[in-house]
C-alpha cells in the first residue's frame, strides 16, 4: 500500500477547485496554475523513486481488497508518462501565461488544465478497467473545453468532429469493458489478466481485443482512424495544441500498450500481425500527408500520425527490445513534438501566420530560435545525437532482432520522409527571405528575451530543448529505466502479484 | 429476455450507426444518443438477468441472502449514463453554437476545413500585447 499513489490525481483536483474559488482574479490563477504544476511534478518524482525503489506500488482504494474495488497500480511505464505528463503539464502552464489571452483566462483555462491533467494521470495509475474509462471521459470533457474555448468559427469546426469521433470510441471502448465483464465476471486488470486465458472461447477474446484496437486506435490516432487528428489539433491556441498533440494521442498508445501486454496476450500472432500493418501504414500516411502540407501546424499534426506508428511497431514486437523502445518512443516524441508546436507558437507571434508560403526570415532575424527549431526538428527526425536517435535506433534494433525486415526499412524511409518536411519548414520559414507583405511591423524589432514579454513563451522552450539535448547525450539511465518498464510489461505475473497479493 | 435483449441492443445500434452517418449534425449526435443506450442494454444484459433477492444486506448481517442478483452491472451503467449525459449534453450546444456561428447544421459545410487557423490567434495578440504579463 503507498498512499503517494493518488497524489498525481488528487492535486490537480486540489488546485482547480483553488484556482476555481479566485475565477475573478488572473494573476491568483495563474500563480496557482503554475505552482500546483510544480507541486504535481514534485509529488511525481517521490512516487517514481518509491517504484524505482521498491518495484510496482500498489493502493487499494478505500481498503477494498481488489478484486473488489479500484485499485491503483504504479509500475514503472505508469510512472514514465506519469513523470513527463508532469514536465510537459508545467512547460505548459508557463508557455500559457503569454499565449493564453484573459478572455480564455476568464473562463478557466487552468483549472481545465488541471483537470485536463487529472483524467491523463488518472488512466495511467488505474489498474481496474471501467476505472480506465471513466479517467477517459475526465481526460475528453476537458479536452473537448479546451478545445472549443474562445468559440472561434475554426475551433468550433475542429471540436464538432474530436468531439464526435471521441464520443463514438468511447461508447466502443465501454462496449469491449461490458463483453469482458460478461466474459471474466471481474474488471480489474490484474485479475482479468489471470482470467482470460481460462476463457475457452479465444476468438471471442480476440473480437474483443480488436473493439479495444478500435477504441483505443481512434483515440492514439492510428490508420485508418486519424482522420479528426490533423482536421482538429491546429485549431486551438498553440498552447492547447501543444499538450493535446504531445499528451493525449499518448494516453492511447499507452492504453494499447496496456492491455496488449496484460490482457490480450492468447494470440499474438494473430493480433500482434494487425499491429505491424497498422504501424507500417500509420507512419507511411502520416508522413506523406506532412510532406503535403503547408501550414506549420498542420505539417506537426501529420507528423504526430506518423510517430504514433513507430510506437505501435515497437509493441507488435512483443519483445523486451521492442516494448523498450516503444515507451522511450514516447517519451522522446512528448518532448519533441510539443516543442515544434511551441516554436510554431512563436513564429506565428512574430509572422502572423501559420502558412508556410507568407513566412520567412527567421534565421536572419532570430537566430536563437532557428536553433530551437534545429534542435527539435532533428530530434524528431532522429538525428545523433538527439534524443530521437536513440528512440529510432532501439525500435530499429528490435525490428532487425525479430527479422522484421519490411516493416524495419519502412521506419527508415520514414525517419528521412520525416526530415524532408521538417526541411520544408526549415526552408521556408527560417531560410526564406521576409515576404514583401502581411508581415507585422514589429517582425525583427522585438527581441526574444526584450521587452515584448516575449521571453515568457521562449523559456519553456528552451527548457525542452535542454531536456532533449540532455536525453540524447545521456540516453543510458532513461533506458534502462525504459527496459526495466518493459520486462514488467512481459512478465504480467509480477504486475498481477503486486495486485492481488502472493498467488 | 437474455435473447430478446440483445437483439434489440443490437438493433438500436444499428441503428445508432445509420443517424451517425447522416448529414444532419442534429441526427449525428440522436445516433450517438442512441448508441450509449444500446453500449447500456448491453453491459446490463451481460451481467447476467436474474430474478434473485435484491442484494441489500439485513440488519445485523453481514452479507445479503445468498442467492443475491449482482448489483455491479447496474452501478456501472448508472456510472455510463451519468458520463454520458454530461458529455451529451456538452455536444447538444457546442452543436447549437455552431449552428448559430456558422449557420447549419449541414455536415459537409459545417466540417469542412478550417480555411485560415491564424485569425482566432491573431486577435489575441491584440489582446496579449496590451496586457502587462
Amino acid at each position: 500500500m503507498n498512499g503517494f499513489l493518488v497524489f498525481p490525481i488528487i492535486i490537480p483536483l486540489i488546485v482547480a477547485t483553488l484556482a476555481l474559488l479566485f475565477r475573478k482574479s488572473s494573476v491568483m490563477q495563474r500563480w496557482i496554475g503554475v505552482t500546483g504544476m510544480v507541486i504535481l511534478l514534485a509529488s511525481v518524482i517521490v512516487l517514481f523513486r518509491d517504484v524505482y525503489v521498491d518495484g510496482i506500488q500498489v493502493l487499494q482504494l478505500g481498503d477494498w481488497d481488489a478484486p473488489f474495488g479500484i485499485t491503483l497500480v504504479g509500475d514503472m511505464l505508469s510512472m514514465l508518462m506519469l513523470g513527463i505528463s508532469a514536465v510537459m503539464g508545467l512547460i505548459i502552464a508557463v508557455y500559457s501565461l503569454y499565449d493564453i489571452d484573459k478572455e480564455r483566462e476568464r473562463f478557466g483555462y487552468y483549472p481545465l488544465l488541471h483537470i485536463l491533467l487529472m483524467g491523463v494521470n488518472g488512466s495511467f495509475l488505474t489498474g481496474d478497467i471501467f476505472n480506465l474509462y471513466v479517467w477517459f471521459e475526465v481526460m475528453l470533457i476537458a479536452s473537448f473545453i479546451l478545445l472549443a474555448l474562445g468559440n472561434s468559427k475554426n475551433q468550433l469546426q475542429g471540436a464538432l468532429k474530436y468531439v464526435i469521433i471521441n464520443l463514438f470510441s468511447s461508447l466502443l471502448f465501454l462496449f469491449g469493458v461490458a463483453l469482458l465483464y460478461g466474459m471474466t465476471g471481474t474488471l480489474n486488470m490484474a485479475d482479468l489478466a489471470q482470467r482470460l486465458p481460462e476463457v475457452e472461447n479465444v476468438g471471442l477474446v480476440t473480437t474483443v481485443s480488436m473493439i479495444f484496437l478500435v477504441s483505443f486506435g481512434i483515440k492514439a490516432a492510428i490508420f485508418p482512424l486519424f482522420f479528426w487528428l490533423p482536421a482538429s489539433y491546429h485549431t486551438p491556441p498553440v498552447a492547447i495544441s501543444a499538450i493535446f498533440g504531445g499528451l493525449l494521442t499518448k494516453v492511447g498508445v499507452y492504453a494499447l500498450i496496456r492491455v496488449f501486454t496484460l490482457l490480450f496476450t492468447q494470440d499474438i500472432g494473430y493480433t500482434h500481425t494487425i499491429l505491424m500493418w497498422v504501424a507500417g501504414f500509420t507512419m507511411v500516411i502520416g508522413v506523406l500527408g506532412a510532406a503535403s502540407h503547408y501550414e506549420f501546424r498542420k505539417i506537426l499534426s501529420f507528423h504526430i500520425v506518423s510517430q504514433i506508428g513507430y510506437m505501435i511497431m515497437g509493441l507488435a514486437f512483443n519483445t523486451a527490445l521492442g516494448l523498450m523502445g516503444a515507451i522511450f518512443y514516447v517519451l522522446h516524441n512528448i518532448l519533441a513534438k510539443s516543442n515544434l508546436f511551441l516554436i510554431s507558437g512563436i513564429a506565428q507571434r512574430l509572422l502572423g501566420t501559420f502558412e508556410l508560403k507568407q513566412m520567412g526570415g527567421l534565421y536572419k532575424h532570430y537566430p536563437f530560435l532557428a536553433v530551437l527549431f534545429m534542435i527539435s526538428a532533428f530530434a524528431l527526425a532522429g538525428f545523433p545525437p538527439l534524443s530521437g536517435f536513440w528512440a529510432k535506433l532501439t525500435v530499429v534494433k528490435a525490428g532487425l532482432a525479430v527479422e522484421a525486415y519490411v516493416l524495419t526499412a519502412t521506419a527508415i524511409l520514414v525517419g528521412l520522409l520525416t526530415l524532408f518536411s521538417m526541411m520544408k519548414i526549415w526552408l521556408t520559414a527560417f531560410w526564406g527571405t521576409v515576404p514583401e507583405k502581411g508581415v507585422p511591423e514589429h517582425f525583427g524589432k522585438i527581441a526574444l528575451f526584450g521587452a515584448g514579454n516575449l521571453y515568457i513563451m521562449v523559456v519553456p522552450v528552451m527548457a525542452v530543448a535542454g531536456l532533449i539535448l540532455l536525453v540524447g547525450l545521456y540516453a543510458q539511465p532513461l533506458l534502462e529505466v525504459c527496459l526495466i518498464a518493459a520486462e514488467q510489461l512481459l512478465n504480467p505475473s509480477v504486475y498481477i502479484e503486486a495486485v492481488l497479493g502472493p498467488q | 429476455m437474455d435473447t430478446i435483449l440483445p437483439i434489440i441492443a443490437g438493433a438500436i445500434f444499428a441503428s445508432g450507426i445509420y443517424l451517425l452517418l447522416r448529414p444532419s449534425l442534429i441526427l449525428t449526435i440522436i445516433g450517438i444518443i442512441l448508441i450509449s443506450n444500446s453500449v447500456n442494454l448491453a453491459l446490463f444484459t451481460l451481467g447476467r438477468i436474474s430474478t434473485e433477492n435484491p442484494p441489500l444486506i439485513a440488519a445485523g448481517s453481514v452479507m445479503p441472502e445468498v442467492p443475491f442478483a449482482n448489483p455491479l452491472p447496474q452501478a456501472l451503467i448508472l456510472t455510463a449514463i451519468v458520463i454520458g449525459f454530461g458529455l451529451l449534453a456538452f455536444a447538444l450546444a457546442l452543436a447549437y453554437r455552431s449552428y448559430k456561428e456558422l449557420g447549419t447544421v449541414d455536415q459537409d459545410q459545417l466540417l469542412k476545413d478550417p480555411e485560415d487557423t491564424s485569425t482566432a490567434i491573431v486577435n489575441n495578440t491584440d489582446n496579449t500585447e496590451k496586457r502587462d504579463v
